[in-house]
């Protein structure tokens, strides 16, 4: 990957705005996932965070402005942009009927991803899953449900991951498990944005931390710049959410 | 609200104050259409001449004729907005639709009971299996349908762009629920016992002209009232907009 | 195109499984519609004429009524599951999607209708079992599962949305209805092909314009 694309932005949303009626959502958000870096998005709930990651994963389209996923306009060219990128949004999304190993192979046959049945067992390793292939995902618990997602977002190995709020649910060693993977992911010229409750996690996984409140990016830095006073403040003036914690 | 546009300088640059002085100017379409009504009503009930078979029911047609003409005509619209919606993505076109959709219902309930009253003497019926009266009936539920999917579907940008495709499926569908209604006519020949068995009425100039006029009557009508609800829809997307607006001040200030 | 062929027939196969799993929607047609069956017996005078004028359209009546419970079944529980998220985050088109769901919902339909037609033909004493009735079930099944995949779609997210997918599907799918009913009585008094080509001719047209019009549309129906 050492050529004159190294650089390109993998993500970028110029002007998003979305409302659901009297509701407005996004209020004109602008962002850029530059590869080998992770984004996390802080925030109170009801932000927008959760509705930019759809947006960006092509299942809501934006009122105003565009989404381009690696090179690609998100409205015009949808197909090239969903091929590249890989998502765990709130619900599982898992057939609970189905086994681990049947919805992590019709995923991996929907992407097309070549040689599957090794690749779910390769990430399903990665994810420390392996040994719940052949169980139902409904009998699952929350938290390994929310790996058997990310496996499943890992099969096509996205150039872009988006994760919103993945830490709900997991135990400790799960959440290491998942910050080692969030870490070592991005590397090789990939990019991930994830939204986080937590201040600490979010400052220690991403090299660059977006604020977000009422649908607009309150606050951007990257992570060496990053003031704690101004975040304090910040924090401070969104009293009453999580954003703290 | 007259004087307070009159003493309010400011007013022709407020937006409000500027559709409250247009819509004062649409009533020129209101007093047309009252003049217009009571020509047809005239014309209707004391110039054309009592029909020699049907008798005094007859001039029930000057009404449901045009009534039904006009509804006809609200679908043909509803489906051409529809379509510049999903090309342009503007809302004034949806609200158009909206508007056109809610009128053309009403107009399209008006004519199945003027039509229902017009065939009880003159059919021996009240309704019948026709082919007219079954596509009538059924494109009256496809529109039924598409003002409730507009009423439950949570509002977005989505509601507008499914009840532009629910329009549009109704338009394609017309001619195949013809074709069948047709079909379904001649296996099942329609019940008519009344005096319009076996007799075709003579249509006579007059009876042609008061139509006419009936149907220009009744669409200055329907005009007005699309436009009215056009201009209610506009003032209550102004609120959600003001109210977003309010939001988003709300943010900047923290 | 093969590519394609694949991908609907996967996403296909991954309905048939979980209902083969979970057996929601196939039993349930197939029980709701043989209840109407079954009220009809008692609730019209079925002598050997009447049986022959109203059984058709109790049966298809029976069979759109209940597949209308079937497919919002169908579709909820994949809604519910988040399955049309992640079905919508795969590189697969709309369209294709749009297809696999309705060519999930027709093999269940037409499951359905297996079970069903001995039934009507024991109580209503009528001859289905001819290769005209197969074709018929053919076309009305195509037509109710493209037509009713997309609605049930979009109802999904509505209020009361038991009312709303009969609200569009009857109303749209009438022609399609009247076409069935229509070929059926002329199976149950034994006419020929020649005599019901009217009815197969508008139901294919019917499924013809609206495979296309669903598959287009559905891509409305999943984003936001």
């Amino acid at each position: 990957m050492a050529d004159a694309n190294a650089d390109r932005p993998v993500a970028i949303g110029r002007g998003l705005v979305k409302s659901y009626g009297p509701n407005a959502v996004l209020r004109g958000i602008d962002l850029t996932a530059l590869p080998n870096r992770t984004l996390t998005l802080l925030g109170p709930n009801g932000a927008g965070k959760t509705t930019l990651l759809r947006i960006l994963a092509n299942i809501v389209r934006p009122d105003e402005g565009k989404a381009i996923i690696d090179g690609n306009d998100v409205a015009k060219r949808g197909e090239l942009a969903r091929r590249v990128t890989g998502a765990v949004l709130h619900s599982p999304m898992l057939y609970g009927d189905l086994t681990v190993r049947e919805n992590l192979l019709f995923h991996a046959r929907m992407f097309r991803v070549p040689d599957r049945a090794a690749r779910v067992e390769e990430v399903a390793g990665l994810l420390r899953v392996e040994r719940r292939l052949d169980q139902r995902a409904r009998n699952l618990s929350h938290g390994l449900q929310r790996r058997v997602s990310l496996a499943r977002a890992l099969l096509h190995r996205p150039k872009l991951l988006l994760l919103d709020e993945p830490e709900t649910g997991l135990d400790q060693a799960a959440l290491e498990a998942l910050d080692n993977v969030i870490l070592d992911y991005r590397l090789g010229g990939r990019a991930v944005i994830m939204t986080t409750h937590s201040l600490s996690r979010g400052v220690r996984l991403g090299d660059r931390v977006g604020i977000m409140a009422m649908g607009r990016m309150v606050y951007e830095e990257e992570r060496q710049n990053i003031d704690p006073d101004e975040v304090q403040r910040i924090c401070r003036d969104l009293a009453g959410t999580e954003i703290g914690r | 609200m007259h004087t307070l546009s009159q003493t309010e300088p400011t007013g022709r640059h407020n937006p409000f104050m500027k559709s409250i002085s247009l819509l004062r100017d649409w009533n020129w379409l209101l007093a047309l259409s009252v003049v217009l009504t009571a020509l047809t009503l005239y014309m209707a009930f004391v110039w054309a001449p009592t029909e020699a078979n049907q008798g005094a029911i007859q001039r029930s047609i000057y009404i449901h004729v045009p009534v039904a003409w006009v509804s006809m005509m609200a679908m043909v619209a509803l489906a051409v907005f529809s379509i510049i919606y999903l090309r342009t993505g503007r809302a004034r076109w949806d609200r158009l639709s909206a508007a056109t959709a809610e009128t053309g219902l009403v107009f399209g309930a008006l004519m199945l009971l003027t039509g229902v009253i017009w065939a009880r003497p003159v059919w021996g019926v009240w309704w019948t299996g026709e082919a007219k009266l079954t596509t009538a009936l059924i494109l009256f539920f496809i529109y039924v349908a598409y003002l409730m999917f507009r009423t439950y579907f949570p509002p977005g940008a989505q509601r507008q762009r499914l009840a532009a495709v629910i329009a549009l499926i109704g338009a394609i569908d017309t001619p195949i629920i013809y074709w069948a209604a047709n079909l379904w006519a001649e296996a099942h020949p329609p019940v008519i016992i009344g005096p319009a068995r076996d007799t075709e009425s003579a249509v006579g100039p007059e009876i042609g002209i008061t139509m006419l006029v009936g149907a220009v009557s009744f669409f200055v009508l329907f005009l007005y009232i699309v436009v009215q609800r056009y201009r209610t829809r506009c003032a209550e997307d102004e609120v959600m907009e003001l109210n977003r607006h309010v939001g988003a001040t709300q943010a900047a200030g923290a | 195109m093969t590519g394609s062929v694949t991908v609907v027939w996967a996403l296909a196969r991954k309905d048939l499984l979980l209902e083969f799993r979970n057996r929601d929607v196939v039993v349930a047609i197939a029980a709701f519609s043989a209840l109407v069956l079954a009220i009809f017996t008692f609730a019209v005078d079925l002598s050997d004429q009447n049986a022959r004028v109203i059984g058709p359209g109790v049966l298809w009546a029976g069979i759109a009524f209940a597949g209308v419970l079937g497919l919002n079944r169908a579709v909820a529980t994949e809604v519910e599951q988040g399955g049309m998220d992640a079905l919508m985050l795969t590189p697969v088109s709309r369209d294709l999607v749009f297809m696999g769901k309705a060519l999930g919902n027709f093999i269940f339909l037409a499951l359905a209708q297996l079970a069903v037609l001995p039934l009507f033909a024991v109580l209503f004493n009528l001859v289905v079992f001819r290769w005209e009735m197969l074709v018929i079930c053919i076309l009305a099944t195509t037509g109710f599962s493209s037509v009713g995949t997309l609605f049930a779609a979009t109802s999904v997210k509505t209020r009361a949305r038991e009312i709303m997918l009969p609200m569009l599907f009857l109303p749209v799918t009438a022609p399609l209805l009247i076409a069935a009913v229509e070929a059926t009585a002329s199976v149950a008094i034994e006419e020929s092909w020649s005599d019901m080509a009217q009815w197969l001719q508008l139901a294919a047209a019917f499924d013809v314009v609206f495979v296309v019009v669903a598959a287009l549309a559905f891509q409305y129906v999943l984003e936001e």
